[in-house]
């Protein structure tokens, strides 16, 4: 049990998370919600797509960062089915532009902000996320 | 500093942030959601730092009168428990369980040179035109994002 637990860099991580959602309220009075941010670039035409673009450039140019400081720090997964991914990543744009958020907007902003929507879409995508890993490992039987 | 260069330097240590915590690695997330394997609570702590520190800031930032470089806050205001919200997070989860992804990671993941990134971030992108294009039809012109 709990060999692969990384307490320090999962509260500094955790930690710095938090930091730039404080940073983009109190600059640019805007929540860190990635699914929000990431539908508003798709659908320019809500307007003010600018910062969020940059916000996502910045993502991905931040975990480069880190990756390239530390490059033992990452290693990419292999083998994983492609049709699985894709299926998973069809779900999870669907699910969080139904659902009005993902981990970031409701599991800590929304949280932080105590409010009971993002409670409650927490409780539920961490439930069915864990009912969905239990039935694929240990009903069915893979590990992909 | 403008509100485009504090969206950059907000995603910066975000994705930064993602990467300290190994959260752009599907593997440890997957261990966090397998309760009944060899359970890694990783996941955990990354919440619960990021919780607390953006707790303890929104407090602070709720007592300005308006943010440094916009003229207001862009706060959710709704508060109903709907079915869209219950079943869009179900669906969430399924999909996060299924890949080991959610969209923050995803999208950190397209520099770091795994195959994996764009082809779920392609897929992130037909699940947001497919809710969209079948679904809102009714509601166009009004936007439902809350978080």
């Amino acid at each position: 049990m709990m060999e692969n637990f990384t307490p320090v860099s999962a509260l500094i991580g955790g930690a710095l998370i938090g930091l730039a959602a404080a940073a983009l309220l109190w600059l640019s009075g805007r929540i860190a919600g990635i699914s929000g941010i990431f539908n508003g670039v798709l659908n320019p035409e809500s307007g003010d797509t600018g910062w969020r673009a940059l916000f996502l450039v910045g993502l991905i140019a931040g975990a480069s960062l880190y990756v390239t400081l530390h490059p033992t720090a990452y290693t990419p997964r292999a083998g994983f089915p492609v049709a699985l991914l894709a299926l998973g990543g069809f779900l999870v744009g669907f699910g969080t532009r139904m659902g009005g958020g993902c981990t970031s907007g409701h599991g800590v902003c929304g949280v932080a902000r105590l409010s009971l929507r993002s409670l409650v879409a927490t409780a539920v995508f961490v439930a069915t996320g864990m009912a969905t890993v239990f039935i694929v490992r240990h009903v069915i039987g893979v590990q992909p | 500093m403008n509100k485009n260069t504090a969206a950059l330097f907000s995603g910066l240590v975000f994705g930064f942030g993602l990467a300290v915590s190994h959260m752009v690695d599907p593997g440890k997330v997957l261990g966090f959601l397998d309760v009944a394997g060899r359970w890694d609570p990783s996941l955990l702590l990354v919440m619960l730092g990021a919780v607390v520190v953006t707790f303890m800031a929104y407090r602070a930032i709720s007592h300005r009168p308006k943010p440094l470089f916009a003229p207001k806050f862009f706060l959710p205001t709704r508060s109903e428990l709907d079915r869209p919200l219950i079943a869009g997070a179900a669906i969430f989860g399924i999909g996060w369980g299924l890949a080991g992804y959610c969209p923050g990671p995803a999208i950190a993941a397209l520099g770091l040179g795994t195959w994996e990134a764009p082809v779920f971030v392609l897929a992130l992108a037909a699940g947001s035109f497919t809710h969209r294009w079948f679904f809102e039809t009714r509601h166009r012109g009004k936007r439902h994002s809350t978080a």
